[in-house]
């Protein structure tokens, strides 16, 4: 029988999204468990220049970047978990589409000095019919919403995780993630 | 307002070939060794050719070289086209997993 080198044990890939508004602490999330630093770019054209007036109609092309916190986990030989961070800005919904689909779920991070900057995100997940859990990245000093709170200014459905964490600490991060894949293991019974 | 913005589909020159058979996390493989002459086809493409000696998701060839996703998948298109690399997507795109595997990956992350 011929050896081959590059007959090797593929692994099952699966991925989480992170989600969450400016600032909340999606990078830090994703860096606090992810083996590699997280860091990945795609690129993107953007039509410039639409015409101030008709007859000078100027259309250039640019690109930019956009950059997206990554994270990998290696489960085993068979299974690696691969965490994708959402973009910031919204008129990269492409990206967002691409990452979603066949994602296992999302963690929404949210921040309640601005729990309306996770409106977006929630909406788009719930159009989308793709499992959630919101974690409430709680800074120094803003454990003041009970969870109760959260999910009502949230106004989430009752079967919706809503978990504390602090982004910055590994076994905080790692409570979320478990927190979700037993919240899809869960919904998976149901079904 | 704020300028619409579209996929990449043409960023290496003369390319406009779809990159949707590398999503992010398909799997790609070398499928041999990198040559003495290999040089001639660009030190990117030899980059990823050398990462590829072992299965590389997508996104991971694009982090680990620094590379956009889109610039990557161009690449490997043309990689695949020529038959040096191949897209190693698992049979089934990863549907839900079972339950077993579910635990593992829980079991996987609290051991971290």
């Amino acid at each position: 029988m011929e050896y081959d080198p590059y007959d090797l044990p593929i692994p099952t890939a699966y991925k989480i999204v992170v989600a969450g508004g400016f600032g909340v602490g999606k990078t830090t999330l994703v860096g606090a468990v992810s083996e590699i630093q997280p860091f990945l770019t795609e690129e993107a054209l953007t039509e410039t220049g639409i015409g101030v007036d008709d007859t000078t109609h100027v259309q250039g092309k640019a690109t930019t970047t956009v950059a997206l916190d990554f994270g990998r986990i290696t489960i085993s030989e068979e299974v690696i978990l691969y965490l994708f961070g959402t973009p910031g800005q919204d008129r990269f919904m492409f990206v967002w589409d691409e990452l979603v689909e066949g994602a296992l779920g999302a963690v929404v991070v949210a921040d309640t000095r601005r729990l309306e900057d996770s409106f977006g995100s929630i909406d788009y997940f719930e159009s989308r019919g793709t499992p959630f859990l919101v974690a409430v990245n709680c800074f120094d000093g803003t454990r003041a919403y009970a969870i109760e709170e959260v999910k009502a200014a949230l106004n989430l459905d009752d079967h919706v995780p809503v978990v504390t964490c602090d982004a910055r600490d590994r076994e905080s991060v790692k409570e979320v993630l478990i927190g979700l894949l037993e919240h899809l293991l869960a919904m998976r019974v149901l079904a | 307002m704020t300028a619409p913005v579209i996929r990449p589909y043409a960023l290496a020159p003369g390319r406009t070939r779809p990159q949707a058979d590398f999503r992010l996390i398909s799997v790609v493989l070398a499928c041999r060794p990198v040559a003495a002459d290999d040089a001639g086809m660009g030190t990117q493409q030899v980059q990823i050719m050398r990462l590829c000696q072992a299965p590389q998701s997508v996104v991971d060839v694009s982090a680990r070289l620094e590379l956009p996703v889109g610039v990557v998948r161009v690449m490997l298109a043309d990689l695949a086209e020529r038959g040096l690399i191949r897209d190693r997507v698992p049979a089934s795109l990863p549907a839900l997993p079972d339950d077993d595997t579910f635990r593992a990956v829980i079991d996987g992350i609290r051991s971290l």
